[in-house]
This record gives C-alpha cells, structure tokens and sequence, in this order.
C-alpha cells in the first residue's frame, strides 16, 4: 500500500500554450494568457478578461479528432491526455497494462447544453438532441477514454476547483491498490458562460488582470485547459526506457467544512490537505521547495491559503507562485494543468514568477516570487487546490 | 476489504423513508415517470438551511444525516458520493436565468448549489466533517465508484467509518428531455406490471440511497460489501462472462454460493436481453429478482438496490412486490447485484450477510 507511484507522462493545454513545450516557453518567458475574450460567444467579452485556448472549435476539432460539434471540454480534455499518453510511451510499447483514465470536470458539455437550451426554452420540442447528449461529465471522460483505447476503469470526479487534485490522488490509488498498472489523471474544463456568469454573479472577476497574492488583487480572471500526468506502479516504471519525471509522494483530501463559497480565515482546509499530504511523504515543511499555489487572486482565497502558509512554514518559507496569474482559473481542470506545471518544475529545474504582483500582502511575512529562476536542487513541490463546497486536496511531487 | 454496514437509508420513489416496514405496501405509478416520496425535511433537516436547498440536496442531507443518527456515529472519516447528473433542477435554473436574463442573472444561488460535490460539501457543513470528501460523477458507475473509493478508504485506515451515497434527481426538463431520447415506454404501464410488458422503453427514476460503512464489525450491521466492480462497454457476452468468472473467483465465491441475485432489468426488451443471456448461462438456476419496477431506472439506481439487499439480508426476507412467486433458499447470505446503464457501464456489488 505504500509502493510509490511514478509520473511517467504529461500533457496540458491552456491559454499559454496547446503542449507541454509551449506551457513551458511561455511560463519561462512570463507571457500570460489572459486577454480579451475572443472565443467564447458572450455579452460579457468587453467587461472579463479570461485566459482561453487560442483556438477555435473547429481548429480543436482538427487537432483532437473530435467533431466539431462535440463540447469544447472533451476536445481540451482528449489534446492533453494523448499528450501525456504519448509522452509516456506506454500507449506502444507495453502488451497486457490495466489502464485508467480518471478525469475530471466540473463543466462537462454545459457549453453545449447551452446552446440545446436556447431552442428547448422557445419551444421544448426544438433543441437538438446531439447537443445534449454529452451533458454530463462522465460522457466526457468516455468518449476521450475510447479515443486512446483506454477501457480497464474509467470514471469522473467533480469537487469543484479541487476536481483534478482528487482525480491524481484516486488514480494513484487504483495503483497502490493493485487494480491498476497506469493510470492517466487530471482534469479538463472549457470556458463557458455557465461559469463566466457564475462567478460573475458571485462578484469575484477582476475587470483587470488578476493579481493573485497583491495586497490589492480584486478578484479572478477564468481560464479553460485542461492537464494530465500519466501515474505507474514501479513495476511498470521499471520496464519504460526513460526514467520517470518524478514520484508522487504525497497527497491528502480534507474539507474546511466552513461555508459553501468561501474558506476559513485561518485557511483550515488548506491547512489540513497541506499538513496531511507532507506527513504522508514523510516530509517536514522546510524539505517543500516550492508551491504552486491556488492563488485565485480573490480576497478570501489569497487570504486563507496564506494564512495556512503561514501557520504550517513559518518561518521557513519555501519559494511559491501562483500560474493562474498565466492561465487563469481553469476549475475542474486546474490541480491537473498545475500537476503538469509543478512535474516540468521539477524536471527542469525552474520556478515560475507569480505576474503583475507589486504590493504584496501585508498580512504575511512571505513574498510570491516575481521572477523567473533555475533552481536545479529543487526536490520537492507542494501544490494546493481548494474548491467551493470546502474541498482542499494537496499534491507533493519528489524528485527521484 | 470487506465493508460493514451499519446502516443504510433511502429516499425513494417507495415509501423507504422513516419507515419499519419493508416494502409491504408497493406505491403504484401509471405514468413513466416515478417520484420520491419525500418525507417532512424540518425533522430531519435545521429549516434555516432547508429553505435554498434543492429536492436532490434535501433528499441526501436527509438521507445521510438519517444514516449517521442510526449508525450511532456523530462524524464519520470520508464522505463519498456519487450522482450521474449532479444537482440538475439549480443547473437548469441557472442556465435558465442567464438565457432569460441575457446573461444578467439576478442571483448566484443556483450557480453555487449546481457544483456536483454540493451535497457531501453540504453534510460536511452542516455535521462540520473536515476529513476526506470526494463526488464521484461516472455515469452508471457513480455510485459503484463511490463504493470503490470507500473500499479502499477502509482498507488503507485502521478503525474507520465512512458515509457513501448515491443520488440523482428528475427535473421536468430532465424528463423532456430524456423522453425525447426515446428512453421511457410511450403507453402508459404500471410500474408493477414493468416486466410484463415486453415492449421498448423503461420508466424514469430517482432517489437518494446513504449507507454507513465501517471496517469493524458491530452486533447490528445489515450486511456487509465484499466487492464492487465495474465494466466498461463489454465487447460481447463472452467478454462479460469471463469479467464475471474473474470477479467471483478474485473473491474465491462460485456462482452456487451466490443464494439471490438482484438484477437491473428495466422493462425495455432490448435493454434486457443482456440479463436474461446471462440467465441462460453463468446465472443459470440462481434465484432472482428485479427491482427497477420499484425505483425506476436512473444511473445510480444501483444505491436502491444496495439498500434493498442489505435489508433482504438483514431480515432474511424478500417482500412479496420482488418475489413473484419464486422462492429462494431458507438462509439468503450471498446477494449478487448485477446492472447494467444503457449497456456503457456494466457493474457488480457483491453483498454478504456479517
């Protein structure tokens, strides 16, 4: 049951880049991917930047294979898992592997739920049916499962902004508990007017660009993506003909139980995952060389998750930045863009700058990196999630 | 891992709910769509937090804390559940109001009670549970991978106890919907006489199911899970087979061990051929019953079925709406659940007296 799990693979698409290399490129580079919104259609494109794929439905259609009148979420979710599936050389080389997909997602096929319900509303005999079939997240999650011949155990975890984080930890699972070989986990969601007016109504968009961890940051900006990493047993790991990226070494669930939309003051949640996921990889806060934050840019968040920073590595700051601050809040898919984020930081040896931050947060003795560094002894990296619903989960990724 | 459960509850189109008797008095539907009969939440539910919540939200929060209170168990270490469609009626209000309003919706309720993990967040809340929390959306495996996750849960910790649910609702919009799908039987039927009717289509159901899951047995557990498992898009009857040969012998069970299967016939012909193939073959001369008549069929009707064989075992009786004549052997110790979704996910909960 403690048999380490392996990152073998990678994939992730977002509003800084369609790969792995891309992501990469720009995060090096500090180019951001908000903008003005130019793909989706909506009232609110002049008002909220957003960090969309630089892509339309019909260029994602090409590059995906799927039609393009299929949600944007599955043809997100099916570039990043055959990347991470490529990328382990495990779709090839090795006969008789039980494999999973666990993906999440918080949207679906909303996007094209709305578009259905356009029509059913003026008359419900109108609305096409095709439009509606793949509402559901798991429909999602099978149709990219079938597409890389993936069949052993697929399923579809949705807790909110911490989807992703959940789907990585139970993929890991599946293996430690010997029912899988390797399993491809991570998450996807494609902007969509669902959302954007959700949180819009919630009043926590920022107008600007977000500035996650500013003592004067208002709000988020969204953004769409999705992320997976490819999970081996060391069995599996063994037989592969490159080393592994990295190991999984820690990861823990927790729930702040605080309220439906906001954490704790004293970040509780985060706390909890945090604590939980180090005690799990047998690890002390001082041995985290780096977090990824969650760093939303909203006033609770940023609040929160440094407060429970605060309470577990003081006075031992590791160094941490926020990557929404390029790609925006993707959701669901979120834990499984950073996931990729924090095995390329590992790999390579870099930490991301945490952008457009100026002042920071006076309530904390811990200053976000602004610049972009190489940090080749990096060992360890913490990533946190945290989600409507009291939904905290940590990830600790160790060099081998 | 073997699971105990300590209790179990469901709200159900039956009259499942606070109530001793067992399926005695069989609620009859004519048309295609069944209804959970709900209870009075403001004994079960603080009416401050009842007043937003939707009737799937009520639903569970009322079935869980129903199946703490019963367990004895103020706070358990996990909350799992699973729901194929999540909370529909506040998605399609939402949705609703951002095309109606042109996207000024006046109100972020909805939109905040929409997200799929809203009810184990909600019984987190409202119990202040801060352990392990995690929403399972696969479809018709849902609940199965609930089950799973709550498995392994017990296995990897020492004394625990764990809450798993499954849950989907109907909405209008949702049975229009689904209707136009062609799903449901366009005569109108009794849900008593489903299996009768040898014609295409089913009945629309819902419901919400809660068990209390320990890895320690006590004197009154219902039953206890052995396995859960699940199988996606089977090639053929052979494929199924052979994952069902595999599963009984990982769990060293022969088929002549297993004294009553529940299966998850639905009343649509085709729908159904799967089952009786099976009848024909590995299930040959096992005892049987259906049970869709009484819930309907919706992706995690199989949480109705788990609450139905806990009971038959625990009372070591099959109400008469279920038996149809056949009897099965004096002691029911085995139970075999078998369903299939729309032939996607086929899944098995092996169920066994303590």
């Amino acid at each position: 049951m403690n048999d380490p799990v392996f990152i073998v693979g990678a994939g992730v698409i977002s509003g800084i880049g369609n790969n792995a290399a891309e992501s990469l490129d720009a995060l090096v580079e500090g180019k951001t991917g908000i903008d003005k919104i130019k793909y989706l259609r909506t009232n609110h494109s002049d008002l909220l930047p957003a960090a969309e794929v630089k892509l339309n439905n019909d260029e994602l259609s090409a590059m995906s294979g799927l039609a393009p009148a299929i949600s944007r979420t599955a043809m997100l979710s099916m570039i990043a898992a055959r990347e991470a599936w490529d990328n382990s050389g495990l779709n090839k080389n090795i006969p008789s592997l039980r494999t999973g997909f666990v993906s999440a997602s918080t949207t679906g096929g909303i996007d094209k739920t709305e578009e259905f319900l356009t029509h059913f509303l003026i008359d419900n005999n109108r609305g096409k049916l095709r439009n509606i079939i793949n509402h559901e997240c798991g429909s999602i999650t099978t149709m990219v499962a079938e597409k890389l011949g993936i069949r052993n155990h697929i399923s579809t975890i949705s807790t909110a902004c911490s989807s992703s984080a959940n789907a990585i930890m139970y993929g890991a699972r599946l293996i430690k508990h010997n029912m899988l070989d390797a399993v491809v986990a991570g998450g996807t969601d494609a902007l969509t007017r669902f959302t954007l007016n959700g949180f819009n109504t919630l009043l926590v968009l920022d107008g600007e660009y977000c500035r996650p961890f500013d003592q004067n940051r208002s709000g988020l900006n969204l953004g769409e993506g999705a992320g997976y990493v490819v999970l081996v047993s060391e069995r599996v790991a063994s037989l592969l003909k490159r080393d592994p990226y990295c190991a999984l070494t820690g990861y823990f669930n927790a729930n702040d139980a605080y309220h439906q939309t906001s954490t704790s003051m004293a970040g509780d949640g985060p706390y909890m995952a945090m604590s939980g996921a180090l005690e799990m990889s047998c690890l002390q806060p001082p041995d985290i060389d780096y977090i990824n934050l969650h760093g939303t840019g909203t006033q609770n968040n940023d609040s929160s998750e440094g407060a429970a920073i605060q309470r577990l590595f003081h006075p031992h700051y590791p160094k941490m930045s926020s990557t929404k601050s390029f790609t925006g809040h993707t959701l669901g898919a979120s834990a499984g863009v950073e996931a990729v984020f924090s095995v390329l930081a590992l790999h390579h040896g870099m930490i991301y700058p945490n952008l457009r931050l100026q002042t920071p947060m006076s309530a904390f003795p811990f200053v976000p990196e602004t610049a972009f560094s190489r940090q080749p002894d990096l060992k360890h990296v913490l990533s946190n999630s945290v989600g409507f619903g009291g939904n905290c989960s940590s990830l600790i990724f160790s060099k081998l | 891992m073997k699971a105990y459960i300590r209790s179990a509850i469901a709200i159900s189109p039956q009259k499942t709910f606070n109530n001793p008797a067992f399926l005695d008095d069989p609620a009859e539907y004519r048309n295609s769509r069944l209804t959970s009969i709900e209870p009075d939440y403001s004994e079960a539910i603080d009416p401050r937090s009842i007043r937003r919540m939707s009737r799937i939200i009520k639903m569970s929060v009322a079935s869980a804390l129903a199946c703490l209170k019963d367990a004895g168990i103020a706070n358990p270490d996990a909350i799992v559940t699973g729901t194929a469609y999540g909370c529909l009626e506040d998605t399609g209000l939402f949705l609703t109001n951002i095309i109606q309003e042109n996207e000024e919706p006046v109100t972020p309720v909805a939109f905040v009670q929409s997200t799929h993990n809203t009810i184990g967040a909600q019984i987190a809340l409202l119990i202040k549970c801060s352990r392990y929390n995690n929403t399972f959306v696969s479809g018709g495996a849902s609940f199965e991978n609930a089950l799973q996750d709550a498995l392994m849960f017990l296995s990897e910790n020492n004394a625990a106890n764990l809450l798993v649910g499954a849950m989907d609702e109907i909405t209008d919009m949702s049975h229009v919907v689904l209707s136009r799908l062609g799903l449901y039987k366009r005569q109108p039927v009794s849900n008593l006489n489903l299996f009768d009717t040898n014609s295409k289509g089913t009945i629309n159901g819902e419901g919400a199911a809660f068990f209390l899951l320990t890895n320690t047995s006590s004197p009154n557990d219902l039953a206890c899970i052995d396995a859960v498992a699940t199988f996606y898009k089977p090639e053929a009857a052979t494929e199924l087979r052979q994952l069902i040969d595999s599963f009984l012998v990982s769990g060293s069970i022969n088929y002549s061990d297993i004294d009553l299967l529940i299966l998850g016939n639905n009343g649509d012909s085709k729908n159904d051929e799967i089952y009786s193939q099976l009848q024909q073959s590995v299930f040959n001369g096992i005892p049987s019953i259906n049970y869709k008549h009484l819930c309907g069929e919706y992706p995690t009707s199989t949480g109705f079925a788990a609450w139905l064989a806990a009971n038959i075992i625990k009372q070591n009786n099959i109400p008469v709406v279920l038996n149809q004549g056949k009897i099965p052997k004096n002691k029911i110790n085995k139970i075999l659940i078998y369903n299939h979704y729309q032939n996607i996910y086929h899944s098995l909960i092996l169920m066994s007296s303590c």
